[in-house]
Parts: C-alpha cells; structure tokens; sequence
C-alpha cells in the first residue's frame, strides 16, 4: 500500500456516501491504521452530486486540505457517470469501484480508461433485494473490502455491526450486513 | 488506559465535557458547533453526569448564564461558534471583568454576511481583545486535551479568567480522525474539585458581584485582568507539564516544526497548521529550510517566547484566516509585527496571506507558494505587497 | 464569463442578487436518477401533477399540459404519486436516450 491512501467516494445527496466514508475509517482505524473520513462540505440536498473522502496511512496524518489525487474512487451511483468527471485528478493505474449492472470492461470503455484497475457491482441490485431500497453504500463497501484487500471482510462486518445496530433495529442490520457479504462475493474485477 | 478512536471533533470535545462533568452548563445551538451541545445533552439525560443542563433562549443568555453560575460558585461551561460568539459579546467582558473561569469550546466559522457556516477564524479572532484566554487547536486531539487542561488554566489561583478553546469548523469539528482519549478517573484526577475562593452561594461570607464600578476603581480592577493574565504563561507551561504526565503528549505556547534552523518560517494556527507541516517536510527534501510556527496560546500573546524562536529567520510569511479591515492584514500578522518591532538584530522581513475565508480550501500547493514567495522577497530584497489574499479569485 | 471565472471585482456587492426569477438558470436535472415518463394518450389534464410538483417542471400551455421539463424536475417522484389516472412512470433515468434535458 502507498504511504497515504487517499479515497473518493462520488453518491447523490442522500445516498450514504458520507457514511460509508466513516464506516471505512472507523473500521481501518481500528487495525491499527491511521484515517480521515469527511464530506466535501457545502448544502446538503437530496439528489445532488456529493463526494466525500478517506485518507488512510500507517502513519498519523496531518493534511487538512481537500482530497484532489484520489489513487481510488467509489462511484455510488452509475447516473453520476457523464454528469461529473469521476476520473478527475486520478492517476493513471487509478483504482475504480462501480455501482453499475454493466462489465468492468464496458465500464473502462464508458470512462475512457486505458490504464488502472476496474470493478463494477450491482450495488443497487443487491440493495434492493436484501433491503428493499435503493441504499447502495452498504454493499460497495463490501465491494471496496474485496477489491482493496484493506481489512478482512469479518473485521469489516464486526465494526459496521456495531455501528449500525447503534442507529437500527435488528432485522435492518441483519439485512446490511447480507448486502455487506453478498457484495463482497458479487464484485467483479477484471481478469 | 487511554483509548485510540476514531472520532470527529466535536465528538471529542462532547466527550472531554462528559469527562470534566461540569457543575453547569448553559448553551444554545448553533452550526458547526450544535454535535458537541447535542452529544452532551445525551450525557446529562443518561445520567453520565451530574451537570445542571440550562437550555437558554440565545448565546446571550448562555453566557449570561455561565456567568451566574460560575459567580454562584460552579464550574460552567458553554459552546458556541460565529454568531453565536458574536451575540455573546457583551457578556464576554462581563466574564473576563469578573474574572470568573468560565470554559468554552469555541468551533471556529465565519461571520456574517453573506451568511455562510464554514470555517474561518473571524469569529474567536474578534473576540481576541475581550480578556479571555484563547487557545487555538489544530486537530481533534489537541482540541480534547486543551480543553482538558483549559480547566486548570482558567480555575488556577493565579489567573481565574475566562478560556476558549477554538478549532476549526466542519475540517476539524466534523471530519473523523483518530484520537486517544483518557480515563475519565484520570481525567478528574487531573482537573481536580473547583474550589472557588469567592462565591455566591458561600452564605457563611455572602458578598456582592457586579457592583457599579466608577472613575474610583474601575480602572484599578481592570488593570488586576491585564494583571492576570501576564501569570497566564507560566500557568499554561505548568499545566502542560503535568499533562505530559498523565498523556505523554506535550504541549508548550507555541509549536515549532522544523524551526530551529528555518530560514524561511510561516506562523499559523488551527487545521492548516498540519497541511503546511507537510508541506515543510517537502520542502525541506528538496533543501530548502523551511519551518512554521503553529501559536497555540494566542490570549495572552506570548512575545517574548515567540520573539525569542522567530529572530533571526531571513523572512516570515503569516497566514490569516481572519481579515481586521484595518488595511493592515489579519490579526496574527498585526500582533507578530508588533512583537517583532523588539526583535534583536536586522528587521526581518514579514509578509502577511489571507486565506480560507469562508470554508475556501487552502491546498499544498497554494502554501508551497508562500515559502516560494518568501524565497523571492530574500533574493531581491523587495516585498511587493504586504498583504495578499490568498486564494481569492481575483 | 463563466461564473467559475468571475473575481470579485465581477460579482455584485454583498452577494446581491440583481435578477428576478435566475432560479430557472439553475439546472437541477441531473440531481435525478429516476425520471418521470408521460403518457399523453392517458392524461386528462387534470393539472394534479402541476398543483403537487415542487419544482414547477411541469410545463403547461393554455391550460394543457405538455410535458416534463427535465432541465429542472429532480427526479421526486410526487407528480407519479399523485397522479390519479396513472399516466406518469418514474423509469431509470440513463441518460442515453437524448431524453432527459432534451424538452422544455
């Protein structure tokens, strides 16, 4: 891993990508590493394009600048693609993870990508099936787990576990850590 | 054993306040700074403290009753931001006059209009002249401990006045960080019972507060306030010691990264203190001695100390992120200035940079720049303009 | 000038805003990811949809209405909720088909 890692988690407002952005670092900070997790700040509306950001190092970090270099990008949400340039500042062996029904390989194609890694996901999907609504953060984190080899998916779900069943009755963090675990299976890379 | 989290700032904060169980605590929402009241609310509501929690009507009436809980003899707190700070103003002077150890956690935002919730340091910067102690954080961390050891601070025998601990709207207050808290045994162990010398609610010895103070002697209890605060140094540096003791984390006035040998020094305070030291740390790869000089006790104005470790650099660039309108630069920049005129040897040569206002990021880059700057002022010898706003799309 | 490009020697003073109504010039339709699908051969022109719209992205001539103006509608959903004989379906906005942003 590089010395500081540093995420990019595009969504619409409403979406999670804050929380997802805070349920990465929570858990990564307690291997041991040291994070940043926080939103690019400004109104808040439902729909919106919104990013918000990780940092993740093995050594305490100190910047408090917004995430411009991002080496890896979540995109929560495949309409976004056109509308905002999800590959903006990301290196050439950049890291994608794509809520889309669509190959990794169509996926490059759409970006214009010669170079990096790709891995799509049916986020939406799954959601949809194990939580009855479109609320894709949950499951591309399992997808981000998969595709980045940060954290075991059993660390991963244990602290989420936690987390979510502070805010949500049983039965809906049962279904978030299924969305959790099946997306962890389901994400694609490209051979 | 303390323990390592991750946690936003006000987090931190919300949880340093369930820790130091204030006897009083009177406070009024206001973005960015409504988590830590909120998230302290909890804690009075779950029976983790024993605070008496007074919800107010406005910031005004949070201090005010701050003040007359700490008259009455309790250790009260409050929280507040930007306008908030700003409709607390009167009764500031109030606090700092009556020399009551009121302690409040500041989170740092702009003032209006136009109206805006981001970070810029507007608010605490014009509250710099109301006679409480400032103490400026850069992370979550720093914010946790000082407010910690703002207690001792503020209740000291030495100096009872009144300390705000500021640290920078949403960057800090709302981005999650890794931070280690105390015990909370350690914690109260560390701040002690409040033992008021003079209270209100002492009836054996019932005294007065707030009397009409004429021509005879208000002068004279002013200048016990200007008095106060010169043993305010010497109190910080003590408390930072024992501090050390129970967290291993130092703390002094100011933090000097790389300063020592710096030719070319930026000062600064709060979260971009931290993105300048990395850029220092580039810098100095590529051979340029560079350093920063982050203030952390801002109220009242240690000259001498940073005076001492800024002689003698070949030029200093200050970063504001407060305007005074005074055409003379931000306030960091007009103090520095004034406490470098009695720096020994040749005068050193001082710029000043806006920036941020309003929650406007400042990047590597843009910093970078500044040292470049400063290179450029030494080589020709020649400052072209004093002030610059930084960032700012002209 | 965009108004990326603007200074602050170019901006009106106090963050003063000079035109009425500039709200149209503000393009909220890519805040969707579901668009509303009209069926004229179903509609009665009962103007439900209009009443309830938050965005005012129902367009409307003498009295009929015409269509869905997707530079601004966001994708709510209560037009298709409200509308008592069903003729609005709110699909998968891909953005492929040259519709959404196309009518006003």
């Amino acid at each position: 891993m590089a010395e500081l890692l540093e995420i990019r988690w595009h969504g619409r407002g409403g979406q999670g990508a804050k929380t997802a952005a805070i349920l990465l670092g929570e858990a990564v900070s307690i291997s041991g590493k040291y994070i940043q997790a926080f939103p690019e700040y400004g109104p808040e509306r439902m729909g919106a394009p919104v990013l918000a950001f990780n940092r993740i190092s093995d050594e305490p970090i100190r910047l408090h600048c917004q995430v411009a270099n991002p080496a890896m990008v979540v995109v929560l949400d495949a309409t976004l693609i056109g509308k905002t340039d999800v590959t903006a500042g990301v290196p050439e062996d950049g890291l994608y993870i794509i809520n889309t029904n669509l190959s990794p390989g169509e996926m490059r194609d759409q970006l214009g990508l010669a170079d990096g890694k790709v891995y799509t996901l049916d986020a939406t999907q799954i959601s949809m099936e194990t939580m009855g609504r479109n609320i894709p953060n949950t499951p591309m984190m399992g997808a981000l787990i998969k595709a980045t080899g940060l954290l075991t998916i059993d660390e991963f779900v244990a602290n989420a576990k936690g987390r979510l069943e502070a805010k949500f009755r049983p039965d809906i963090v049962e279904k978030n850590i299924q969305a959790i675990e099946r997306a962890y299976q389901e994400v694609q890379g490209e051979e | 054993m303390s323990r390592r989290v991750a946690i936003t700032g006000n987090e931190a904060i919300a949880e340093a306040m369930r820790q130091i169980n204030p006897d009083v605590v009177a406070a009024y929402p206001i973005t960015p700074a409504t988590e830590i009241v909120q998230m302290f609310a909890n804690s009075v509501s779950d029976g983790k403290v024993d605070t008496e929690f007074v919800t107010v009507e406005s910031e005004h009436s949070a201090m005010s009753a701050a003040i007359g809980a700490s008259a009455a003899g309790a250790r009260a707190m409050t929280a507040t931001s930007s306008q908030g700070l700003a409709l607390m103003w009167e009764m500031l002077y109030i606090a700092a006059g009556l020399k009551l150890p009121i302690v409040a956690p500041i989170v740092n935002r702009a003032l209006s209009a136009p109206i805006n919730i981001h970070c810029d340091h507007s608010d605490t910067m014009g509250a710099r002249d109301s006679g409480w102690i400032q103490i400026y954080s850069e992370d979550a961390q720093e914010a946790y401990d000082n407010l910690i050891q703002a207690i001792r601070i503020a209740e000291h025998p030495d100096v009872l006045l009144p300390a705000m601990v500021t640290m920078d709207g949403f960057i800090v207050s709302h981005g999650m960080s890794n931070a280690e808290f105390l015990d909370d045994d350690v914690v109260r162990g560390f701040i002690k019972e409040y033992e008021p010398k003079h209270y209100l609610l002492d009836v054996e010895n019932p005294i007065t507060v707030g009397a009409l103070d004429f021509s005879d002697w208000y002068f004279e209890h002013r200048r016990q306030v200007a008095d106060a605060h010169t043993r305010v140094k010497d109190v910080v540096l003590q408390v930072a010691e024992e501090f050390k003791g129970i967290s291993g984390r130092e703390y002094k006035l100011f933090d000097g990264y790389k300063l020592d040998d710096a030719e070319y020094a930026i000062v600064i305070v709060n979260s971009a203190a931290g993105t300048a030291k990395t850029v220092v740390d580039e810098l100095r790869a590529k051979g340029l001695k560079a350093g920063l000089l982050k203030i952390r006790l801002f109220r009242p104005f240690p000259q001498e100390e940073i005076v001492e470790a800024l002689s003698g650099k070949k030029a200093i660039a200050v970063l504001d992120r407060a305007d005074t309108l005074s055409l003379m630069g931000g306030p960091l920049y007009i103090d520095l200035r004034a406490a470098m005129y009695d720096s020994p040897g040749p005068r050193v040569k001082m710029v000043n940079y806006i920036y941020g206002l309003g929650g406007r990021d400042i990047n590597m880059e843009q910093i970078a720049g500044v040292y470049n700057d400063l290179v450029e002022i030494v080589k020709t010898g020649e400052i072209k303009r004093s002030v610059t706003y930084l960032g700012v799309r002209e | 000038m965009s108004a990326a490009e603007k200074g602050w020697k170019d901006v009106p003073m106090g963050g003063l805003i000079l035109e009425a109504g500039n709200a149209k010039e503000y393009e909220t339709g890519d805040w969707r990811t579901h668009k509303p699908v009209w069926d004229e051969d179903k509609c009665s022109h009962c103007m439900i949809c209009w009443v309830f719209c938050p965005d005012s992205a129902i367009l409307v001539k003498d009295g009929k209405m015409q269509g869905i103006d997707y530079k601004h509608c966001k994708g709510c959903g209560i037009c298709a909720h409200e509308c008592p004989r069903k003729c609005i379906e709110m699909v998968l906005d891909t953005g492929k088909d040259g519709e959404a942003g196309a009518s006003e």
